[in-house]
């Protein structure tokens, strides 16, 4: 098990540190200047060059490649060029809304998701699963801005139930808060839940067809207790890796959903930032996104650990 | 018993009057499409930051009214002397900045000389550079110099640009900034809001709204579902796309409005073979304005054919001059050289007026036989390869500072122009101060602009606004970038 993880972490390791070079490198290919978008059309050449003194941007590449990589290990993240406040700051804030939204999202993906491919995969070919499964060929074919509107129409504008949009901070209070991240977590998990629903339900299939299966039902074992204990287990481990993906997903890859309920989310953060120039914001964020990747992935891995008990083995 | 019933029914009657008296709204949310990188309006050429703050946080010594006039504002008078060099500013007293610091000459010499000092990093310096001193005769007079006569520079002084700032708090202006307006900032969640409320120390007439939050909705699909919900209550600058789905509820007021956003198909006139005029004549002829304000703006939209709104006085219709006419387009293609056409690129910035626009004035042109290939570029990448090295054939964008046909006569302006006759005229300009003359000079600018047809001229962007019916006093045009909401109340 020890030696599992610990070759784990230098794949996690190795990758951050290239992945801090790309991120790097490529941004610094991007063509635009951060100070001719702040000073727009009327300043002249030398006004720019100033304000591109005052922040820094004048400075050899490498050095300040090895100026941001340090300040990162220092958990010192540098300000952003446009909004001129640290960016640790900007993510913190961001963070509140994101985290709790990708949080909900998948919670509600589970619980749709799991049942489903369950009943799906126990009733196969019969109507109960053909029916399952076109609802979430659906659910993964409708573009989820759409879906997203059409929830804001219901449940906003006709039945005025939640706000059509925005976010008033945890400050205003936990259930106005919560209360804006319903529509877009439905409007998030549903297309999630569609797609784990399908992967579930293969996954159990494939495991239904294994001999144990039969062996366990030809001992005596009810089909339920037969379906939880042995079938679910064994097909978690594609589940498991749908689920990491979808979670680093619903983290940054939202950005379209929140533009539809104006979310102040991580996404909107880095795309704002990637058209603005406010490349050290950009370079930053992607990086705290690699991490959680990685640190995503390991957790998978390491859970794919306890569901198989084979791998802890295994150098 | 009877005493009783009548004083239940007084108290009832108080009760609903005095409900009533008391039922007009003061709060308003408004909603903008982009967030402001800061709120500093004199470190950032964003029109996002003058959206929320001018007038409303931040005055200065005069101001631009809501069409696009001079008026006083922090000055309450002033005296031009006869060679129109000294400008002497006589200003309001007892004026406080939000932070309690008492305001003066004083303020408005720091402000003045800190725009236009050598690490300023104004982004409209070209404002001040007409000034030579600035000097405090007393608290309440500023004298400002100038080097030599300027006729816009009241005007100048109204940009947000050049709002006044005090020196205890100019350098944190941009996170918390502190001003003399009728509202102070109270607060930012970035991303989502910025909540301006009312000072209560304010000089001039106070204003109706006790607080304002200017909501950050970037999605134009998103902006109807939040006026229906009500939980927006207008949207100043709304999306010409969009109009359709409220123009006919009675909720809302639809108003369309002027801006000074000269939209124009720009030229490369410097480069190969749009330095021939003939070239340049014929994609005017090319153009069909009333095909591309349908196509790209919903209908809305005032044709222009030279670089000026036309809600200016000094607006002259050249519209008339190069006609839509495709046999005079191939006619001149052919005069100079180009009988089977040419193939050209076109680089479309974001706003939805160039890309539709830019697919609408590519087809126009390859009915003359000049084939366009087009180039979707983002902001940064439109600042960088046309705007900064002029590389380029094509562009189309809309220039939305105020009265800026002199940038036709700026060395190295993307346009590549370079014409000595109207230099001149932009140099007269700047040394006159009498309307009237200006307003000739002005004319003939436009007329040199449209005959040597320096860029296609398209037309005047329009402002939109959509807003609760029962709201009143925000503005119908755009002189500037700006939500003006000193004279905003709710009606009942």
């Amino acid at each position: 098990m020890t030696a599992y993880l610990l070759k784990r972490l230098a794949i996690a390791i190795a990758t951050l540190i290239l992945a801090s070079m790309v991120v790097f490198a490529v941004l610094e290919i991007l063509p635009g200047d951060p100070a001719r978008l702040m000073l727009g059309l009327n300043a002249s050449a030398e006004q720019v060059e100033q304000l591109r003194n005052q922040m820094g941007l004048n400075a050899p590449l490498v050095l300040r490649y090895l100026h941001w990589v340090g300040g990162l290990l220092s958990l010192d993240f540098g300000r952003s060029y446009t909004y001129s406040v640290p960016v640790i700051d900007l993510v913190r804030e961001r963070m509140a809304v994101s985290l709790p939204l990708a949080l909900i999202a998948l919670a509600l993906s589970t619980i749709i998701a799991i049942p489903v491919g369950l009943y799906s995969a126990s009733r196969r070919g019969r109507a109960g699963d053909t029916i399952a499964m076109g609802a979430a060929q659906l659910g993964v074919a409708v573009p989820n801005f759409w879906f997203a509107l059409m929830l804001i129409y219901l449940f906003a504008v006709w039945l005025r139930l939640v706000p059509a949009g925005g976010f008033p901070g945890w400050s205003a209070g936990v259930w106005p808060a919560l209360k804006s991240l319903l529509l877009p977590a439905v409007a998030l998990a549903l297309p999630q839940a569609a797609i784990l629903a399908r992967v579930a339900r293969s996954a159990l299939i494939e495991v239904l067809n294994e001999d144990y299966i039969r062996t366990a039902r030809a001992k005596g074992l009810p089909y339920r207790a037969v379906l939880w204990r042995h079938a679910l287990r064994n097909a978690m481990i594609p589940v498991l890796t749908i689920l990491g993906l979808q979670f680093a997903f619903l983290l940054a890859g939202t950005i379209i959903i929140e533009n539809v309920f104006y979310l102040p989310g991580l996404g909107r953060l880095v795309f704002q930032a990637i058209t603005q120039r406010d490349l050290i914001v950009v370079e930053s964020i992607v990086m705290l996104l690699v991490v959680a990747v990685i640190a995503v992935n390991l957790v998978v891995d390491v859970s794919y650990a306890i569901v198989d008990p084979r791998l802890r083995g295994r150098q | 018993m009877k005493l009783w019933k009548t004083i239940l029914a007084a108290a009832l009657l108080a009760l609903a009057t005095g409900s009533q008296a008391f039922a007009a709204r003061t709060d308003l949310v408004i909603g903008i499409p982009l967030e402001p990188p800061h709120l500093d309006p004199t470190a950032g050429a964003a029109a996002a930051i003058d959206e929320v703050l001018y007038a409303n946080v931040f005055e200065g010594l005069t101001r631009i009214g809501p069409n696009g006039e001079v008026l006083p504002d922090l000055a309450e008078s002033w005296a031009i002397s006869d060679d129109g060099k000294v400008y002497t500013f006589k200003l309001h007293t007892g004026v406080k900045f939000h932070d309690g610091t008492d305001f003066d000459a004083s303020d408005v010499k720091f402000s003045l000389d800190r725009a236009r000092a050598d690490n300023s990093v104004n982004a409209q310096k070209g404002l001040f550079a007409a000034i030579d001193t600035v000097e405090v005769v007393d608290p309440a007079t500023v004298k400002v110099t100038l080097k030599n006569p300027q006729g816009s520079f009241l005007y100048n002084m109204g940009w947000g640009d050049a709002v006044i700032v005090a020196p205890e708090s100019a350098d944190t202006n941009k996170e918390k900034p502190i001003g003399t307006g009728p509202f102070k900032f109270q607060s930012w969640a970035k991303g989502s809001s910025i909540t301006l409320v009312k000072s209560d120390t304010y000089w001039g007439a106070p204003v109706f709204l006790d607080k304002a939050e200017f909501r950050i909705v970037p999605d134009a699909a998103a902006a109807v579902p939040a006026l229906l919900s009500g939980d927006i209550q207008a949207f100043p600058f709304f999306d010409p796309d969009s109009v359709a789905q409220v123009k006919d509820d009675p909720r809302f007021h639809v108003v369309i409005g002027s801006t000074e956003g000269e939209t124009i198909l720009s030229i490369n006139n410097k480069k190969p073979p749009f330095d021939k005029l003939e070239v340049r004549q014929a994609i005017a002829f090319a153009l069909d304005r009333k095909a591309i304000i349908d196509g790209a703006s919903a209908g809305l939209g005032v044709p222009i054919g030279s670089h000026m709104s036309p809600a200016s006085k000094a607006y002259v219709d050249l519209t008339g001059l190069y006609p839509h006419n495709v046999d005079k387009a191939k006619e001149l293609l052919k005069q100079a050289g180009f009988e089977n056409g040419f193939k050209a690129t076109l680089k479309l910035p974001p706003p939805s007026y160039a890309r539709l626009g830019g697919e609408i004035i590519a087809s126009q042109l390859r009915d003359v036989g000049i084939d366009l290939e087009i180039i979707p570029v983002e902001w940064a990448q439109w600042l960088d390869q046309v705007f900064t090295k002029k590389d380029y054939d094509l562009t189309i964008v809309s220039h939305t500072e105020p009265n800026d046909i002199d940038i036709y006569s700026r060395k190295d302006y993307y346009f590549n122009y370079d014409n000595p006759a109207f230099d001149k005229i932009i140099a007269e300009l700047n040394l006159t101060s009498d309307d009237a003359k200006r307003n000739t000079l002005l004319g003939e600018a436009q007329k040199i602009l449209a005959d040597d047809a320096v860029v296609g001229f398209l037309y005047e962007l329009p402002k939109v606004g959509v807003w609760d019916a029962k709201l009143q006093g925000l503005w119908e045009n755009a002189p500037i970038q700006a939500n003006d909401l000193t004279k905003v109340k709710w009606t009942d």
